[in-house]
């Protein structure tokens, strides 16, 4: 059963992602780009990751597209008017390939018979209280991180007048 | 689930994403790209913890972490965007060359 739902997902994934990059229309490519972020957190879920599963739906596909789509639009994306793809086309899918063969032949052969085993979903209680006590250094960086973020994109699209 | 499907999953991800980012000529198409190439990490990230049976959550959290990552990557960058629209009138990566060599 979930190998089954696991193929259907990934194929669906597989079609958004290279929709995404072989589309004509900018906001058409964003939506494909929604598609493969609700089949990773679908994947998450099967994996029983049931945390970060809604985060991905809240802060990917309800933030990120949200904000790429603005960007799409303030910068009045062209359609159909110009070529989407530059000169480096062919350099670009023989080292996308190349890459994809290199990378997917080392993880067949290291994690062979390895196997994903269902046991018990992960809590977000479990979560919380790992990202509290062990990793909450990291997780203050973070933060502060995302601050400095936040105002730096402020003070780079403000206008001075 | 054998865990090798999940890897070829994301491989397949990150190596769309790599050609989004080199053949595409708009600067946001670009970055949904990178957001492709992340979501991958996060697919491997979240598969090997299930895969180690991993009490301490390493692998989930650092998921979140780069969750939390992209989202800022992706704030500053489409301020530069536009940014970059506001003086060239353009986000064509192509004619963004000046501090191309």
């Amino acid at each position: 059963m979930t190998k089954v739902v696991f193929a259907i997902v990934a194929a669906t994934m597989a079609f958004g992602a290279v929709r995404l990059v072989t589309t004509k229309n900018l906001v058409h490519g964003a939506l494909y780009l929604v598609i493969t972020l609700l089949g990773a957190a679908v994947v998450f879920l099967l994996t029983l990751a049931e945390f970060v599963a809604w985060v991905q739906v809240l802060i990917y596909v309800g933030a990120v597209i949200v904000l790429l789509l603005f960007g799409l639009m303030l910068t009045r994306a062209p359609i159909g008017k110009t070529a989407l793809d530059n000169s480096q086309r062919g350099i670009a899918a023989l080292v996308a390939g190349g890459l994809f063969l290199l990378i997917s032949t080392v993880t067949w052969t290291a994690f062979d018979s390895q196997r994903i085993e269902f046991i018990e979903p992960t809590t977000s209680v479990q979560l919380g209280e790992e990202l509290f006590t062990k990793m909450v250094l990291p997780f203050e960086i973070v933060s502060v991180l995302l601050l400095a973020a936040l105002v730096g994109a402020v003070i780079l699209a403000k206008r001075d007048d | 689930m054998p865990v090798q499907w999940l890897l070829l999953l994301s491989a397949f991800l990150f190596s769309v994403g790599v050609y989004g980012v080199l053949a595409r000529r708009n600067a946001v198409i670009v970055l949904m790209s990178i957001e492709l190439m992340l979501n991958a990490v996060n697919l491997n990230l979240v598969g090997f913890n299930a895969m180690l049976q991993d009490r301490a959550l390493v692998g989930q959290l650092f998921a979140l972490f780069v969750i939390t990552i992209a989202a800022a990557e992706l704030g500053v960058g489409l301020a530069i965007v536009i940014l970059v629209y506001r003086n060239r009138t353009t986000v064509s990566i192509d004619e963004v060359s000046l501090m191309k060599w």
